[in-house]
């Protein structure tokens, strides 16, 4: 095979595939072309019924309305300029920022280690370390939480944001081992050795040349674990006693009616999580197209 | 899954292992113990609390420890229907969310797989509901579909649907808030096994004159079935455990009840801690056993 198409197909997965692709028959190709445009127009219908509550939840926070934000009352920028208006919306909303900060630090270091060691290192315990890292995915969240009430309730443990970034943290670490591990995987150990012959100590090479290289799959796990902390209700519910996280002050909201300046927070958060998103991608893909200029 | 996947990093880093274990210990360690502590211990205690029986003359919310079996005969009969209720809604919503999934997956994953920038955007569009509230969207759809929504207005305007007709409360509402909160969860994984499918499988199916059917039945669900497990674990497993979107504030009523809102109004309304423990512990074997099931004839055991 030509250097061409091997890069070619390191480019586009299956690019070796389209380059080979024979004539298609035109009785074939007809039937090619209907279906070819069911799956794109099924998409988009899939990805709108996706977005709808999400346009709902924008376009509510608009709403000009009193207590009760469910029929349209009327276009108004009040809330998004006084969103802490409404009673106990930011307070819940920084709690929540706090319990995902100390959570995801708290998670991200301990699943990182994790990681690494399951990765690099041989033992004999690694089945059932395994086993006890994949069941709190398994387990259902009410069951996490109720477990944890318990076991708080028979020590005594008064409830608060102690108990909720102790919750947050465990469900958290699961989902950073899994997402470091692949990144861990993926290092060239050569790297490494490479320090260690250049007679780094251990600690200079982690630092230096082991974690710049995990970083990526550390940040992309903090971001998970963030992510799952600021938008858990059901565990946080057993183990919140009086303090408010912003899922749970929704929660009892839910009952007399929803303040629209809860939509503005979780529009304003939404905005700035797809903002986030879309740059890092985009920058990405012209990386990508930079770097593959470069190799030609 | 993912171990088999890079089974060949571990081998080049052996020769260091075995001079250093004591570093793995402190790597592991800290982690480890953690969730001995906050996730094992709990479970226990979850096991010791559903044996608890009530002091007698003691507060609402005393009990001490007992080992009373009755928790568990008891509530198991109280709570049955809800127990099957939480089941038959996971199951619909999981093959629901498989069936909506798969080809959003497909086309993400295989169509346009040749412009990497349009498959990234399409699939942050996938996951964008992961970055509003979970409570807010599920409200957001019983506000639609409320009386006075655009739906049951239109509905009755065209006189397809009772007068007196409700959509929220109901256990259409219900499956149908389940399955739109899991299908993220359904699609990603999904996505990633599509996402590395050999596209020329499909094409020698083709050529050797098998309809599109049989191509897709013999050759694109084999393959990507690794896919289809994780997927429909992720969505099955919390669909079951689930209590907001079954619960009346949201998008069901009191005849929708799952076993998660027994569990929750057991642990934190009526503080009836022994029978919560005892029907989390059901819920818990329950899914255990059908995961062990599933997973064992689906053929794919190292999920980790």
């Amino acid at each position: 095979m030509s250097g061409v198409a091997s890069r070619l197909a390191a480019a586009t997965p299956g690019g070796i595939a389209r380059e080979l692709e024979a004539p298609v028959p035109g009785r074939r190709r007809r039937g090619i072309r209907i279906r070819g445009l069911g799956l794109p127009i099924y998409t988009a219908l899939a990805l709108i019924f996706l977005l709808i509550p999400i346009a709902y939840t924008f376009v509510f926070s608009f709403n000009d309305s009193g207590k009760l934000n469910i029929a349209w009352q009327g276009f108004t920028l009040d809330k998004w300029t006084n969103v802490c208006s409404a009673q106990g919306v930011c307070e819940a909303f920084a709690n929540s920022i706090l319990v995902g900060v100390v959570a995801t630090v708290l998670a991200t270091a301990l699943g990182t280690a994790i990681a690494i060691a399951l990765v690099r290192y041989r033992f004999r315990a690694r089945g059932a370390i395994s086993l006890l890292l994949f069941l709190p995915m398994a387990t259902p969240e009410v069951v996490l939480g109720a477990g944890l009430a318990a076991q708080f309730l028979s020590l005594g443990v008064n409830k608060g944001l102690m108990t909720i970034i102790i919750a947050h943290t465990m469900f958290c670490i699961s989902f950073v081992v899994v997402t470091v591990k692949a990144r861990v995987a993926s290092l060239d150990p050569a790297l490494e050795e490479a320090g260690r012959d250049l007679y780094g100590s251990a600690v200079a090479v982690f630092w230096r040349i082991t974690f710049p290289l995990l970083l990526p799959g550390i940040a992309a796990a903090a971001l998970l674990s963030f992510a799952l902390s600021f938008d858990d209700f059901i565990i946080t519910n057993f183990n919140s006693g009086a303090v408010d996280t912003f899922p749970k002050f929704i929660y009892i909201a839910a009952a007399r009616g929803i303040p629209a300046e809860a939509n503005v927070v979780a529009s304003a958060v939404f905005i700035l999580a797809i903002v986030l998103v879309v740059v890092a991608q985009v920058t990405r893909a012209a990386r990508a197209r930079r770097t593959a200029r470069l190799q030609r | 899954m993912a171990f088999s996947a890079f089974a060949s990093a571990p081998a080049a880093a052996e020769p260091a292992v075995r001079r250093r274990s004591w570093v793995a210990l402190v790597l592991l360690l800290p982690g480890i113990l953690y969730l001995l502590l906050f996730f094992i211990t709990p479970l226990v205690s979850l096991v010791f609390t559903s044996f608890q029986q009530p002091v007698i003359g003691g507060d609402i919310g005393q009990y001490s420890a007992g080992f009373k079996w009755e928790n568990y005969t008891e509530s198991v009969t109280q709570y049955l229907p809800l127990i099957l209720r939480a089941f038959g809604y996971a199951v619909l919503a999981t093959v629901l969310a498989l069936v909506i999934s798969y080809p959003l997956a497909y086309f993400i994953g295989v169509k346009v797989r040749s412009f990497p920038l349009v498959q990234s955007l399409l699939l942050t569009l996938v996951i964008a509901p992961f970055f509003i509230s979970f409570l807010l969207r599920t409200l957001a759809w019983k506000q639609i579909m409320s009386d006075e929504g655009p739906i049951v207005v239109a509905l009755k305007a065209l006189s397809v649907f009772p007068n007196d007709g409700h959509i929220t409360g109901t256990p259409f509402a219900v499956v149908f808030g389940l399955t739109y909160n899991f299908i993220p969860f359904m699609t990603l994984p999904l996505y990633a096994t599509l996402e590395r499918l050999d596209v020329r499988y499909i094409e020698a199916g083709n050529d050797l004159y098998a309809s599109p059917f049989t191509t897709f039945r013999k050759i694109t669900v084999p393959l990507s079935l690794p896919g289809i497990v994780s997927g429909t674990l992720l969505t099955f497993i919390p669909a079951a455990g689930d209590y907001i979107n079954a619960s009346g504030d949201f998008l069901g009523s009191a005849q929708t009840s799952m076993v998660g809102n027994a569990i929750e109004s057991n642990f934190l309304v009526t503080q009836n801690y022994p029978v919560a423990a005892a029907l989390s512990i059901v819920l818990m074997a329950v899914i255990l056993v059908i995961v062990g099931l599933y997973v064992r004839r689906a053929g794919t055991e190292d999920l980790v």
